[in-house]
């Protein structure tokens, strides 16, 4: 979701009989859902994969704030501008929620940030496409917010503790995220122009299929979901979330009185679900490569944010150290 | 001018500073020197916000003319704004939007402390609102001016440039007109000597603690923005600003 | 050099109750540290308390020591009301 296609560093899911006695007792824990602790003992491997998982979340919060960022100057109405800018707030405090979360595992929040600004880390592809009208503002809260509450839900009972109770704090908070969307969306389709309108459809067609992706590869192309479904850092497969996603989000789509952009698209009796056309999974791996429309400039809008407060960062460090000396100095 | 309008005026001046800061904060967005930092201008820049959205809900109901907030804040021209120039003035580097906010906060402080005697009801209701999100806003900015005004000898050096370059922007708020004085004679607005004093003490003090050289309090300043004379700056912001409203007039949002 | 060191927060969420654990912030100083925190885990009115402690002041028990320091408490079953045994005319005690 926010995390796609994360390594687990292994290969094939080992059975109890050939676990050492530690990550035997690691596993029984889990699989009788007791949460798993910073100081408890985990196999190197669920340790890294999960910094790997939860870096990536928290980068996605903080990149996904720049789509938004680029409209929160233009949003038309104080209602709007306050709706986004709290919004946009809440995103930079979940990935600090999430920053704090890895860093219970040992993992150092700059040294993963430097990761990322050297192209070393992913964030969710979602965040490499361009913001290009207001409707925008509206799609994203429901479409690639709804996406991320589907694999956050089920998040929430992860076996690592402190990315779960993450987890529950950033589905609370992120409830009004989605609804906040779509009242954008209805609000445009219902009391609208036709300009406006013509605004929500084309924003709907372009964010349709790149929010599908943010599930991630077929359960068929993900060799690692199977260890990671084991060790519950993930709860259900990309298929399973991408279907309920899918099936929960045309209703919506229909009362908005809008399309998506699939022929293919249809309610199939037999299986109770929606079926869907085939994503264009070389447009995925391409943004994930680096190659999306956005990705360069995210990246070095993040970069030059951090490199050009290095000396701001630096000389609070440096006034704090001052201002503990003359501290000392005086309690002396 | 009757009361009621030069209340108009004044209230309007309020509401426009907070919003024209506000959305300067916004421009930040995605780029401060922390994600700590990110919150925080955020946080600041919706108390603005909500501040300006207050006292413009206000001049409407003043104005009567069935307008709502919304219409004043995005559909008036830069001449029709009455923020001070201090607020429109560019982002810069850390140290020159901390120089900005610094200045706007103290002024800020001491303005929605007085008001909070206002004989106008509604203004006193709208102030004592701000003042507490203010006084933080105060604290916080206060101290940014001591950590990079004593940091480090880069910090220290952006932190006198910022401030001396800002300064001239710095006294138009002390500057009494006609509906300063009218707001003040009716117990409805400030005085404006008395905040000056104020501010005056409590920047010296920040400055003197933060290492940092206070510059002529008796240097020449620029004004006009109680008459709607901006600085090239203000046009840019509304455009921005108001982009929406005014490529899709009267439109639902 | 330019790195803020990690502060654990704990927030009172109603007068009356403990102060609870709720994550951590990264600042230059205490200070700093309880606007962070402010920002970030009280913009729901979660809070009306704040501690920071820095991180690594923090001492935790070892999670092999479990078993010692845990597991003797477990059957001092007479330091809990219900091992009392009373009858029913005077069992509100």
């Amino acid at each position: 979701m926010y995390a796609q296609l994360v390594d687990t560093g292994t290969t094939g899911v080992k059975s109890l009989q050939e676990m050492s006695a530690e990550e035997r007792a690691f596993q029984e824990k889990i699989d009788a859902e007791i949460k798993i602790e910073a100081k408890n003992w985990m196999p190197e491997a669920y340790r890294r994969t999960l910094i790997r998982q939860i870096s990536q979340h928290a980068h996605s919060e903080i990149v996904g704030m720049l789509p938004e960022g680029n409209w929160v100057t233009r949003a038309p109405t104080f209602k709007r501008k306050l709706q986004l800018m709290a919004k946009i707030q809440d995103e930079a405090g979940h990935g600090l929620y999430l920053y704090s979360a890895m860093e219970t595992l040992g993992a150092d929040r700059d040294d993963e940030i430097e990761r990322l600004h050297r192209g070393e880390v992913k964030y969710s592809s979602i965040f490499n496409y361009p913001t290009l009208n207001w409707a925008d503002m509206g799609t994203i809260g429901w479409l690639v917010d709804g996406a991320a509450i589907v694999n956050q839900v089920a998040l929430q009972r992860t076996s690592y503790g402190p990315y779960s109770r993450a987890m529950i704090r950033i589905c609370k908070e992120e409830s009004f995220h989605q609804r906040q969307g779509y009242e954008i969306l209805l609000t445009m389709m219902r009391e609208g122009t036709d300009e406006q309108k013509a605004m929500v459809q084309d924003s709907i067609n372009r964010f349709w299929w790149p929010s599908l992706m943010m599930f991630g590869p077929h359960d068929s192309d993900s060799p690692h979901t199977g260890q990671s479904m084991a060790w519950k850092i993930k709860r259900h497969t990309n298929d399973e979330l991408r279907q309920r996603f899918i099936d929960q989000t045309i209703p919506q789509l229909e009362f908005l009185g809008c399309t998506v952009p699939d022929p293919d698209l249809k309610w199939n009796e037999a299986r109770g679900h929606y079926d869907f056309g085939e994503i264009q999974w070389e447009e995925f791996y391409q943004v994930l490569k680096g190659n999306g429309p956005c990705n360069r400039e995210r990246l070095r809008t993040r970069k030059n944010a951090l490199d050009e407060g290095a000396w701001v960062r630096e000389a609070a460090m440096v006034y704090a150290k001052k201002q503990q000396q003359k501290q000392q100095q005086n309690a002396a | 001018m009757t009361n009621q309008e030069a209340l108009t005026d004044y209230v309007l001046r309020l509401g426009d500073s907070a919003l024209i800061l506000g959305q300067r904060l916004c421009e930040w967005c995605g780029r401060a020197p922390a994600v700590e930092e990110e919150m925080a201008l955020m946080n600041v820049g919706l108390d603005l916000i909500g501040q300006a959205r207050n006292w413009m809900e206000y001049a409407v109901e003043l104005q009567g003319q069935g307008q709502d907030a919304d219409q004043l804040a995005f559909t008036r021209d830069a001449h029709q704004y009455r923020n001070l120039l201090l607020v429109e003035q560019p982002n810069g580097n850390y140290a020159d939007t901390c120089a900005r906010q610094y200045f706007y906060d103290a002024w800020h402080y001491f303005t929605l402390k007085a008001l909070c005697d206002s004989s106008d009801a509604r203004v006193a209701e709208i102030a004592a609102k701000g003042l507490k999100e203010v006084t933080y806003h105060l604290r916080r900015s206060s101290e940014w001016i001591k950590r990079l005004g004593d940091g480090t000898e880069q910090s220290h050096a952006k932190m006198q440039a910022a401030i001396d370059e800002i300064w001239t922007y710095t006294g138009e708020a002390f500057i009494a007109d006609a509906v300063d004085e009218q707001m003040q004679a009716a117990g409805i607005g400030v005085d404006l000597a008395l905040i000056h004093e104020q501010w005056r003490a409590h920047v010296e003090a920040t400055l003197q603690e933060a290492t940092l050289t206070c510059p002529d309090m008796q240097a020449y300043m620029q004004q006009g923005s109680k008459q709607g004379i901006h600085t090239e700056r203000l046009g840019f912001i509304l455009a921005e600003m108001q982009f929406l409203q005014r490529a899709y007039p009267h439109s639902t949002w | 050099m330019s790195d803020w060191p990690l502060y654990e927060v704990f927030v009172r969420s109603k007068h009356g109750l403990n102060h609870k654990h709720v994550g951590s912030v990264h600042a230059a100083d205490a200070q700093m540290a309880i606007e962070n925190a402010r920002d970030l885990y009280t913009r729901r009115n979660e809070g009306v308390s704040l501690w920071v402690v820095p991180s690594n002041a923090i001492t935790a028990s070892a999670p092999d020591e479990k078993e010692p320091l845990f597991d003797p408490s477990q059957d001092k079953v007479y330091r809990h009301p219900t091992f009392y045994k009373l009858p029913a005319e005077v069992d509100n005690m």
